[in-house]
């Protein structure tokens, strides 16, 4: 095949890919501005299904309760997601075991967690609401943090903690203000990736939430409206929450150049 | 190393690890257990051993939904990695400073939320959907086909959600590749077919192992996009194990689906492991 034929196809072939990619997402995002609401003609460039959104009681719940998850889920996995890769790093000898605990959270089906934990709860009889959801984000979040920030630990210069401690620093003081300093972008960085995680994560939260409507997530609500068909409320909600993850997550691609596992 | 190196790393890793023992641990070895025990008359849990629920597994019936799982799996799988595949190709051959943004935009639909990504096909395939109205537009006014709720809306979700990992996966080997075998290849006289056949796809085998494998796990045990793209009645094995525990109340028999699932992923991601190291000859660390 001469150059230019190549170049050609190779070409052709990435358009392709790309509107694949890009044309389902980019019709929801522009329906969601369609004042008419319906996918049949355009009348009009509106608003006004944002506007429905902020006023929908249910939606501005879910909302709610998945902040306070996220947030609460995204602290806790931060602080120990952070220690556990720091100990992890400053081991000399890496036990198989030990990676295999840590890199299971990552990769372990979200139904066999979600079914495990549910049981888990159930049969210690422990009432279900958003603590459970919380308690449950925290384990694949933490292993999240911990890849990130270990993965900023691999080119860190621990004579810098020798130097430290040889000048009198006790291990505490050490990693407060030697360590920490120079982890802190790959920190928030896997900070916001567990945030975004959290706020999207469906599965788990739908079966630890327990009965009731008190603690729907967003996720769980969304689940709950796509199933009875399309309406341009859930395109408006749908345009929000994408608009989110991306910001957040290129936000802490950027704060940390060594590429996001997982994503 | 100094002696901070040493001791201290155990009470920095503790909280960590027992939150994992407490939260994952314990919760998946009650799983495990809970696949031994019979299933109460009304739905509880009998702590008497058996290994129905094992059985049960292999029993025909559900077996299908096993094997249909699978093949649609695969199915996803394959065609995601040939799409995927030919994408990253495409990423590579394009000028170097390029390479990366055209990366970043592969990778970045990846990025927002799952339920909404398979939404968006809900919106493009059902019977009022953008697809319709545009044969209705090109002024077809015959019978179309039922597009969502079928295999292929299943398949086509699944392929959509995760060929930007693939992308990523494919890309990472082929960007390394030295470009002076391909050329030391032409010039010894092969033809850009054999050059590709023999030399880069090879080369490339860990890439590609490691896409095929993390979509075909990934869809195995889906339960999100079955649930929407493939209508109510529709079942893969995610489906069913929810069922157990959200409908039927059959928690032992869920528990042993769940386990055949974890084998299942277990088997796979030890040969991609295998196949990597083979490919790579070193130990396959960067796969």
């Amino acid at each position: 095949m001469p150059e230019r034929g190549k170049t050609r196809l190779m070409l052709a072939i990435l358009a392709g890919v790309f509107a694949f990619l890009y044309v389902p997402i980019s019709v929801l995002i522009a329906l969601s501005f369609n004042a008419g609401g319906l996918p049949t003609a355009w009348t009009g460039f509106s608003v006004k299904w944002y506007g429905e959104l902020f006023a929908n009681r249910d939606i501005m719940h879910a909302a709610l309760n998945t902040l306070i998850v996220a947030v609460v889920s995204t602290l806790l996995a931060t602080i120990l997601g952070t220690l556990l890769a720091v100990g992890v790093e400053i081991r000399r000898r890496k036990g198989r075991f030990l990676e295999t605990i840590i890199f299971a959270p990552m990769i372990i089906p979200d139904i066999v967690l979600a079914i495990a934990l549910l049981s888990f709860f159930s049969m210690l009889n422990v009432k279900m609401g958003l603590h459970t959801i919380i308690v449950s984000h925290v384990v694949f979040n933490l292993a999240f943090v911990c890849s990130v920030v270990r993965a900023r630990l691999k080119t860190f210069d621990w004579s810098i903690v020798e130097a430290s401690a040889d000048l009198g620093a006790s291990t505490a003081t050490t990693l407060r203000r030697v360590v920490l300093p120079v982890l802190m972008p790959a920190v928030i960085a896997g900070a916001l990736l567990a945030f975004t995680l959290s706020v999207d994560e469906f599965i788990i939260a739908f079966f630890t939430a327990g009965a009731g409507r008190s603690s729907i997530t967003l996720p769980m609500q969304i689940f709950a409206m796509i199933r009875f068909g399309v309406t341009p409320e859930i395109n408006a909600l749908a345009t929000l929450v994408m608009l989110f993850s991306v910001i957040a997550l290129a936000l802490s691609q950027r704060l940390n150049r060594g590429g996001l596992p997982g994503q | 190393m100094s002696p901070v190196k040493d001791r201290k790393p155990l009470y920095l890793m503790t909280p960590a690890l027992a939150w994992l023992t407490a939260f994952m641990v314990v919760p998946c070895l009650l799983i495990l257990a809970l696949a031994f025990f019979r299933r109460g008359i009304y739905g509880g849990i009998e702590y008497v051993f058996t290994l129905e629920n094992l059985a049960m597994v292999v029993d025909p019936l559900y077996a299908r939904i096993f094997l249909k799982s699978a093949g649609i799996a695969g199915l996803a799988a394959g065609i995601a990695v040939v799409v995927g595949y030919a994408a990253a190709y495409a990423i590579a051959a394009m000028p170097r400073h390029r390479q990366p943004a055209l990366l970043f935009f592969a990778v970045l639909p990846f990025w927002s939320n799952y339920l909404i990504r398979t939404y968006a096909w809900i919106v493009l395939l059902n019977r009022e959907g953008l697809i319709v109205h545009l044969f209705r537009w090109f002024g077809y006014e015959g019978e179309l086909p039922q597009m969502l709720y079928t295999e292929t809306a299943v398949v086509i979700g699944l392929v959509y959600n995760y060929l930007p990992f693939v992308i990523l996966a494919c890309y990472a080997p082929l960007s390394r590749l030295n470009p002076e075998v391909a050329e030391a290849s032409h010039d010894l006289g092969a033809s850009q077919w054999t050059t590709f056949r023999r030399i880069t796809l090879p080369m490339t085998v860990p890439g590609i192992a490691a896409g095929f494998v993390f979509v075909f796990v990934l869809s195995i045990g889906n339960f999100v996009t079955p649930a929407l793209l493939g209508g109510g009645q529709f079942q893969m094995i995610g489906n069913l194990v929810y069922a157990q525990f959200l409908t039927a109340n059959d928690w032992p028999f869920g528990a042993a689906l769940s386990m055949a699932l974890i084998a299942v992923m277990m088997v796979l991601l030890t040969a991609q492991t295998f196949a990597s190291e083979r490919a790579s000859g070193q130990g396959g660390r960067d796969a």
